[in-house]
């Protein structure tokens, strides 16, 4: 029987010849990933159970993302902790403040992922890796503790859903359409327990950091993973960050539960209403919503062709009056690339703030909490009940150029009239 | 054997409303079980007795990785939880800390709020005893129930 490219990557992983769907394997892991609110739990688990050493100090990636630079006692205390394990072990790839960025950003940009990878992290976004070619899916800290112990870790094969992609985007509409479009059609848990597999000549047009967008959300419609073929693209990215890699094709023969069409040329700027990624709706059903803050940034759009989006919308204007628009690039080298290329002066002028590195207000953290009543267009990726602040708030997530224009007029708006 | 009164909730039940990312700041689960289910449903906390069964319907847990949520939900006494379908890495982590949750959607569609259930996992069945129905529960894969022997994943490695 044929398999897809997840089902080969776990194969090769677990030294089988094939695998199928629903058989549960023992796979050897190349990268183990934590951030400064699942690695304490992970470390804790780690020395409780009289662990003592991790299998490989190269293979593990500790980013200080979430609330730092730390933003209250108790999370300074958090961080330490994995500052002290890092320390103690001599894990080689420990980004502290100064250093880091926020994780599914900056692990691609540092090139410490390649095609034909597994990959696990105590994120659920760790799934964003698949637009590299690479299998790489969410854990929790005791998986992740396990996998530092052992470099292994168990997975049940999964079934597979294939994501027919053909045409080219319409100017304005982008990767977090495309993946807010697909959530929409199928539900948060449309792929439960199964991969989705991108194909189709329409991959070929849509770029690294489109593909990273849209693999990042893959778990925003309960998948595994999201995982794209590797082509001149992929190549042309990876040029200077990577060597040697093995790429990961899809058989001729592999089965898919089911496949979805979608033609990029139809789609429209997409919002995902509260208070699930599934609501969403293109312009002409948006309605007059005033809003209060707009967020653009985090691991699903704070990359730099994500500002540069934000930048074309803003540059020259100024942002709405009742609106606080927080600007956050993902890592220190997008911050250092936007302010080469005029984009952070352009947002000052326009009256956005620009913060350093942070997942910060993406969940509720801090930077830019919402009180009850309040309304936020986010480039993020959750807008669960209370996701951002209250839980009277609201959180609106978009693509960078509808936040960006939204931020402008006040109201949930599009910079192409659509209505 | 498990026996307690059900507290129940509806679809996409997330980790942000089982614990809210603002109380991610610490991984102590008796600070994390004061603050359990908060967004969702602000009585629970005091309304829960150790022993109680969380029910609810399809894809419980979605969202963020946050081991802080099953760890939250068996720290505030919670036995069991019952879903028509877990999103899968709330599954791993459950059986990985070994907080029990069985899928089972005939008993979540006969299953209210306060009604009384029990469960034998060694034998796959759950009742509703205020009712008197039983249904049967499909087993764990031998791999995953080797984990839950062996009391949780960091457990299970460190005998091998």
């Amino acid at each position: 029987m044929g398999m897809t490219m997840t089902q080969k990557i776990l194969a090769h992983h677990a030294g089988l010849d094939s695998v199928v769907p629903g058989q549960l394997v023992m796979a050897k892991l190349d990268l183990v990933l934590a951030n400064d609110i699942t690695a304490p739990v992970a470390i804790k688990e780690f020395e409780k159970a009289g662990l003592t050493s991790v299998f490989h100090k190269d293979k593990i990636v500790l980013v200080m993302d979430h609330f730092c630079p730390n933003k209250d006692i108790k999370a300074a205390e958090q961080a330490m902790i994995s500052r002290n394990f890092s320390k103690k072990h001599g894990i080689t790839h420990f980004f502290d403040v100064g250093e880091m960025g926020i994780e599914h950003a900056l692990l691609p940009e540092k090139g410490l992922v390649k095609p034909g990878d597994l990959v696990i992290g105590a994120d659920s976004h760790t799934c964003t890796y698949g637009a590299l070619n690479a299998f790489s899916t969410g854990v929790g800290s005791t998986d992740m503790a396990a996998g530092m112990a052992t470099g292994e870790a168990w997975f049940k094969v999964p079934d597979a859903i294939k994501v027919e992609l053909s045409g080219t985007l319409p100017p304005y509409v982008t990767g977090k359409d495309v993946i807010l479009h697909l959530i929409g059609k199928i539900g948060v848990d449309g792929a439960l327990y199964q991969s989705l597999e991108f194909m189709g000549e329409g991959v070929r047009s849509l770029s690294i950091d489109d593909r990273l967008t849209i693999s990042n959300m893959a778990i925003e419609a309960g998948a595994k993973n999201g995982i794209f073929p590797f082509d001149e693209v992929t190549k042309e990215y990876l040029k200077d960050k990577v060597t040697s890699y093995t790429t990961y094709a899809p058989d001729e023969d592999a089965t898919y539960s089911q496949c979805v069409s979608i033609h990029l040329s139809e789609l429209k700027p997409t919002v995902s209403f509260p208070h699930l990624p599934e609501n969403t709706k293109t312009p002409e059903e948006f309605g007059e919503i005033k809003i209060h803050q707009v967020v653009i940034g985090s691991c699903t759009n704070g990359r730099l062709s994500d500002l540069r989006q934000a930048y074309e919308i803003l540059n020259g204007k100024k942002v709405h009056p009742d609106v606080r628009c927080i600007i956050i690039p993902a890592t220190q080298k997008i911050y250092l690339e936007a302010m080469e290329q005029g984009y952070l002066k352009a947002f000052i002028e326009a009256g956005a703030v620009v913060s350093t590195p942070t997942c910060g207000p993406c969940l509720g953290g801090h930077m830019g909490i919402l009180a009850a009543g309040e309304r936020c267009v986010a480039t993020t990726n959750r807008n669960f009940v209370g996701r951002m602040g209250h839980t009277d708030s609201e959180v609106y997530l978009a693509s960078p150029y509808v936040a960006a224009q939204s931020a402008v007029d006040g109201i949930l708006s599009c910079p192409l009239k659509f209505a | 054997m498990i026996f307690g009164t059900v507290h129940k909730y509806g679809d996409n039940v997330d980790t942000d409303v089982i614990i809210p990312a603002r109380y991610l700041n610490t991984s102590d689960p008796e600070e994390l079980k004061q603050h359990c289910m908060e967004d969702i449903d602000k009585e629970f906390v005091q309304k829960v007795t150790p022993g109680d069964v969380i029910v609810a319907e399809k894809n419980f847990g979605c969202g963020s990785s946050r081991e802080h949520a099953p760890i939250a939900i068996k720290a505030s006494g919670i036995s069991l939880v019952v879903a028509k379908s877990f999103a899968r890495i709330f599954y791993r982590n459950a059986i990985n800390i070994g907080l029990p949750i069985v899928e089972c959607s005939e008993a979540v569609d006969h299953i209210q709020s306060g009604d009384t259930v029990s469960c034998d996992l060694e034998k796959g069945v759950l009742t509703i005893e205020n009712k008197g129905l039983t249904f049967s529960i499909p087993p764990f894969p031998k791999e995953i129930q080797a984990i839950i022997e062996k009391g949780g994943l960091l457990a299970s490695i460190k005998g091998e």
